[in-house]
């Protein structure tokens, strides 16, 4: 909300005593946030009124004239101008030397055609203005300003009306009354601790009749329409608004139309009650009707645009069509032209949330709307109608026809609220006595009497106790509130779910990976790009109704795709390898539950160099080991879609499966313009939590010392590590304390279809030192077994 | 004899300094010491010495003995040292070539800086929680005092599930209040923090998803005083003790008396110019906001079953992106969904 300061110093409190730095820093801190704030003299600087004294002309033209200009100075200056429209004698805006124009223009001294200028003649476009700024001034060439109340030497500034400081305002939506000028007023003088200056609208009324022979209002009570007040104009002389009117409209960036269009727009600044005039010629059979528009209705509204209404949007109509879209424009049909000479002010009430829906269905917010969205105070509707007639009697603009039409479809109520001086200091924390408290919120204008508080209509935001102990506590002041500790009676902490993911995090970056944050929505095609099959269970995610984009549109079920985007990412950035980890959320709609699952997975992704299968599973298994997960098996798995069928395990700990772990199906790495090898891997970090071995126990170190025995064993290439270690734990006996493959060979020595493996195995008893007859007996059993079952042969 | 004997002492002593290796020395051990050395041959013939003489001859050759073998462990420790001196002095490497290299990973900036903001909560005695992101309207907004109709609750704000608009991805991380007030008894002491969504096309300071961090406190007899002294102290750990806090009164619909706090422009102090220029942090404010916070609405408290009349709280929360882009001067948000490992690396 923007406000010219001059305004509110002019009509309600005089604060221009006070700096524009401290008025911001005040409002702000009283809780009337200000965004920015300027002086609209800022743009223009160094332009003053000029008196032509002589013009003569220009030797080396045949269209410039040497004009000697008084300036307010001893010496006049001269300047060369090409207008064709001054004449000696005249005032002009005269930027001298070194000044500045709006738009960043910078006018300095120079020749033109051999003779000197010190500076330039201005037209009123130069200046920033427009003919709706000012009406019946010659738009071509320089401005002149005779007819102004100025002198040579003055600041233009000033004659534009340019003395004066537009802020503006951030307005919370608790607020509706601060979107006006008189709102602002209110709260300017409070935090100045000043009385308000009040004025009732008085009409004087004419002898042209009386509105109820010409209009008929119809408001249903089941619309979403509070309050429709109307008020009538007739014998209307459309022109343009005096001066005042002009720049206070302009200084709060609404340009200037013609007197009764500015009249609407003046109230709804001043007041914050959104006006509309209507040409009663065309208001057909004199009646207006607030209703819901119907199946086909159309309106061309002000700005020219051919609105096709939806079946429930609130119009404004006549006896036939609509002539407005309720809140928030009038329609073209019924315009204010030259002509106009019977004139229909609406001042209603509307409901924010219709309105607002309305707007919104129809891309089409205004000045008018954005008020009525924020619930706006029902007994303003006739004080502002009021208002605006007497602005038009004040302009002799037209007569005021006897009469208000005013249909209430709401019971105002009286709110009243105890005055609590004991529960808000307990509140604040602070010792305020009862007379300040009152003090505050008169300035306030809420009126106390005894211990009841009366709550103004414009204040629908004061319901309880807390409410009036916020108005009370930015009066005292939020900084002057004694800053206290309060003693803590709880024990901080974290749930252990977090600490373990913390800790992974650590065992993550300590082997390399950095981590990622991706986003919990992704879009369907990703199950296509990992290429989960139709009838996939994943694929089974939460819909946003109404997303951003297709790309953001569903919750994610597998966090995998979110690790590959980001590979691709960096791939795309030339990034030559990439270690990555996340622990992600994922979202799995339950059956019977509104509410999804939302485990977290912990994901890992790379490309590179030094990456392979192994390197991955390796330092996976060193995350388990260090998260103290129990035994992890690592079973083959040919078929999930998005891994190399020969190079993919599933992962689970004591028969729960936690995920995959493998290479990036070729396939899958193409649809994400992945050329190389991509390892990943999925787990469910949640599940994890629950197989976590128990808190150790110290276990007594060994007294008698181990032996080991070295294996070279050659068997079919079919035959995995896995089963040869199953059968040799098996064969050996409980002397068997580690099993460690160390090498694999083929080649020279073995032949085609077979393959060397060499395993470490150590022996150890807790109750003696073991002979060379115990550990020949254990490689004995060992080396029997593995041939019989697996046909395995040392080598 | 005794002539035969220093003789012995002063070729052997000279012998053994001379010595220029362990091997070396061990020869002469052997030809001076050893049975069959020098020394031993000539004791041998002591028993032709005289019984008065026999005791004279026999401490000088012990004195003999006793000088040479204390000179051959000085002549050894000697040689001793060379040798390692020489082999440390082969083995001496260039230092300057770097180490062999470990790759570590980085902690994703953003919780780099919500980890420090935790532990800060946690020592202070907020017990942090979590909760879901695909949250019911109910807990998103109506308990929160957030009516129908209200314009945060728009499908042009808001993400939805269902045509009822009951179930949503929660807009802030509020909710997890009132999940923690219906579950938990006062004193509560919380701190909430997550993934939250709004329907914002990204760019340089929006994304659909960001994260916020909230916290709560509810017990008998806790003042605005209270608020403002939790804030300013954990803002003083965050920021350092000579930042300076302001407060102004805002507007949340779960929280009456609300505020915000901000802080004074750490670049231009509070002047809003830098150098004649406007400052380019507070672009000209002289402030920073850092969060909006408030006394918990009596109608929240009430709604989550906890009486009013009895006790009293207040909440805070704020934009961890705004946070952790201010301190790591990260100009442009999504900087930090992009993921970059050229990014990632530098923290």
């Amino acid at each position: 909300m923007k406000l010219n300061r001059k305004w509110i110093n002019e009509e309600f409190v005089d604060l221009s005593h006070i700096s524009d730095k401290e008025y911001v820093e005040t409002m702000t801190v009283f809780g009337q946030k200000v965004e920015t704030y300027e002086s609209m003299s800022a743009e223009i600087r160094n332009v003053v009124v000029g008196k032509v004294l002589s013009m003569v002309p220009h030797p080396n033209s045949d269209h410039m004239f040497i004009c000697q200009v008084e300036v307010g100075k001893e010496e006049p200056v001269q300047i060369v101008t090409g207008a064709q429209n001054v004449h000696e004698g005249d005032l002009v805006p005269a930027a001298l030397h070194n000044s500045w124009l709006p738009g960043g223009v910078h006018i300095t001294k120079g020749k033109l055609r051999g003779e000197k200028s010190n500076g330039m003649l201005c037209s009123f476009e130069e200046l920033g203005l427009t003919q709706n700024d000012l009406p019946g001034v010659f738009a071509d060439g320089i401005w002149i300003l005779n007819d102004e109340d100025c002198k040579p030497g003055d600041d233009i500034n000033l004659v534009i009306g340019n003395d004066d400081t537009v802020v503006d305002f951030e307005i919370t939506n608790n607020r509706p009354d601060c979107y006006s000028i008189m709102g602002l007023a209110r709260e300017s003088a409070a935090a100045f601790h000043l009385p308000m200056r009040h004025h009732e609208p008085v009409v004087k009324g004419s002898d042209a009749g009386s509105i109820f022979e010409k209009l008929d209002v119809e408001v249903p009570a089941e619309e979403p329409c509070h309050r429709y007040t109307a008020r009538m104009v007739a014998n209307v002389k459309v022109g343009p608004s005096p001066k005042w009117l002009r720049q206070r409209l302009r200084a709060n960036g609404v340009r200037p139309i013609n007197n009764i269009v500015d009249i609407t727009n003046y109230v709804m600044l001043e007041y914050g009650q959104p006006m509309h005039a209507f040409d009663y010629r065309y208001v057909s059979s004199g009646t207006i009707v607030v209703r819901q528009s119907v199946e086909g209705e159309a309106i061309t509204t002000l700005d020219g645009t051919l609105r096709n209404l939806k079946p429930g949007m609130l119009v404004i109509a006549d006896g036939e069509k609509p002539i407005g879209l309720a809140g928030i424009m009038g329609g073209e049909n019924s315009e204010i032209t030259e002509t106009t000479t019977t004139v229909v002010f609406e001042s209603a009430n509307f409901d924010g949330t219709s309105i607002r829906q309305t707007a919104l269905s129809l891309g089409l917010r205004t000045e008018a709307s954005g008020k009525f969205e924020k619930n706006l105070d029902p007994m303003m509707t006739v004080p502002a109608v009021q208002r605006a007639c007497e602005l038009v009697e004040l302009l002799q603009c037209g007569d005021v026809l006897d009469g208000t039409i005013d249909v209430l479809n709401y019971v105002p109520e009286e709110k009243t609220l105890p005055l609590e001086v004991d529960a808000i200091n307990k509140l604040l924390g602070t010792k305020i006595s009862r007379e300040d408290m009152v003090n505050y919120l008169n300035l306030l204008e809420i009126p106390v009497e005894g211990d009841t508080i009366y709550v103004p209509s414009w204040r629908p935001d004061l319901n309880l106790m807390a409410d009036i102990a916020e108005e009370v506590g930015r009066s005292f002041g939020y900084n002057e509130i004694p800053t206290t500790e309060f003693k803590n009676s709880t024990q901080g902490g974290y749930p252990p779910q977090m600490l373990l993911e913390a800790q992974a995090g650590q065992l993550c970056r300590s082997l390399g990976y950095s981590e990622i944050i991706t986003y919990s929505f992704v879009s369907p095609a990703v199950f296509d790009q990992i290429r989960l099959p139709g009838d996939n269970p994943l694929r089974n995610a939460l819909k946003i109704q109404n997303p951003l984009g297709e790309d953001t549109s569903i919750m994610r079920t597998v966090a995998l795709p979110s690790m590959l985007e980001i590979l691709s990412r960096n791939n795309a950035c030339h990034n030559k390898s990439a270690k990555l980890y996340e622990l992600a959320k994922v979202y799995l709609p339950q059956e019977g539950q509104t509410l999804p699952m939302e485990p977290k997975m912990l994901v890992l992704g790379t490309y590179g160099a030094q990456e392979s299968f192994f390197t991955l599973k390796g330092e996976l298994e060193a995350i388990l080991a260090g998260l103290r997960v129990k035994k992890a098996t690592y079973t083959a798995v040919q078929d999930h879609p998005a891994f190399h069928p020969g190079r993919c395990a599933r992962v689970s700990v004591e028969g729960v499966d936690l995920g995959y772990l493998g290479q990036l199906h070729p396939l899958a790495a193409r649809n994400y313009g992945l050329d190389m090898e991509v390892y990943c891997c999925e787990l469910n970090f949640t599940a994890l939590f629950d197989l976590r071995k128990e808190a150790p126990t110290y276990v007594p170190l060994p007294k008698y010392p181990s032996v080991t025995r070295d294996l070279a064993l050659v068997c079919d290439e079919a035959i995995t590590v896995a089963q040869m270690e199953q059968v040799m734990t098996k064969a050996a006996g409980k002397l068997l304390r580690d099993i460690r493959l160390f090498d694999i060979y083929r080649g020279k020595g073995v032949e085609d279809g077979k393959k060397s493996l060499a395993f470490s195995l150590t022996l150890r008893a807790d109750d003696r030192t073991l002979t060379d007859a115990d550990s020949e007996g254990v490689v004995k059993k060992v080396l029997e077994a593995l041939e019989t079952q697996l046909g395995a042969t040392l080598r | 004899m005794k002539q035969q004997l220093e003789q012995i002492r002063l070729n052997g002593l000279r012998a053994l300094d001379e010595a220029q290796s362990l091997a070396a020395l061990e020869e002469l051990r052997v030809k001076l010491l050893g049975k069959k050395g020098e020394l031993t041959a000539v004791l041998k013939t002591m028993g032709k010495l005289s019984p008065e003489e026999r005791p004279v001859m026999g401490q000088l050759a012990n004195s003999v003995r006793a000088d040479m073998e204390q000179k051959l462990e000085q002549r050894k420790a000697q040689l001793d040292a060379a040798a390692l001196e020489a082999k440390l002095a082969a083995e001496a490497i260039d230092v300057t070539i770097p180490g062999e290299p470990v790759t570590l990973g980085h902690q994703h900036p953003m919780n780099q800086v919500l980890q420090e903001i935790k532990d800060i909560f946690v020592g202070l005695g907020y017990q942090v929680v979590d909760g879901p992101e695909v949250e019911l309207a109910q807990y998103n907004f109506t308990k929160l005092n957030i009516e129908e109709g209200h314009p945060s609750r728009d499908r042009s704000d808001t993400f939805y599930f269902t045509d009822d608009d009951s179930l949503l991805l929660r807009t802030q991380t509020s909710p997890m209040q009132i999940r923690a007030m219906e579950n938990t008894k006062p004193p509560i002491c919380i701190l909430a923090p997550g993934r939250v969504y709004r329907k914002d096309e990204a760019d340089a300071t929006h994304s659909p998803m960001f994260h916020q961090i909230e916290g709560l406190v509810v017990d008998e007899g806790i003042t605005m005083g209270d608020l403002k002294g939790a804030l300013v102290s954990l803002m003083k750990r965050i920021y350092g003790e000579d930042a300076v806090m302001r407060f102004r009164p805002h507007h949340f619909p779960f929280t009456e008396p609300s505020c915000e706090m901000d802080m004074q422009c750490h670049k231009c102090h509070g002047t809003g110019e830098v150098d004649g220029q406007v400052c380019s942090t507070c672009h000209g404010e002289g402030w920073i906001e850092l969060l909006g916070a408030g006394m918990v609405h009596p109608k929240v408290l009430e709604g989550c079953g906890i009486d009013p009349s009895k006790y009293s709280g207040f909440a805070f929360g704020m934009g961890l992106e705004r946070m952790a882009m201010g301190r790591m001067r990260i100009n442009d948000l999504r900087l930090i969904f992009d993921n970059d490992v050229r990014f990632l690396n530098q923290f």
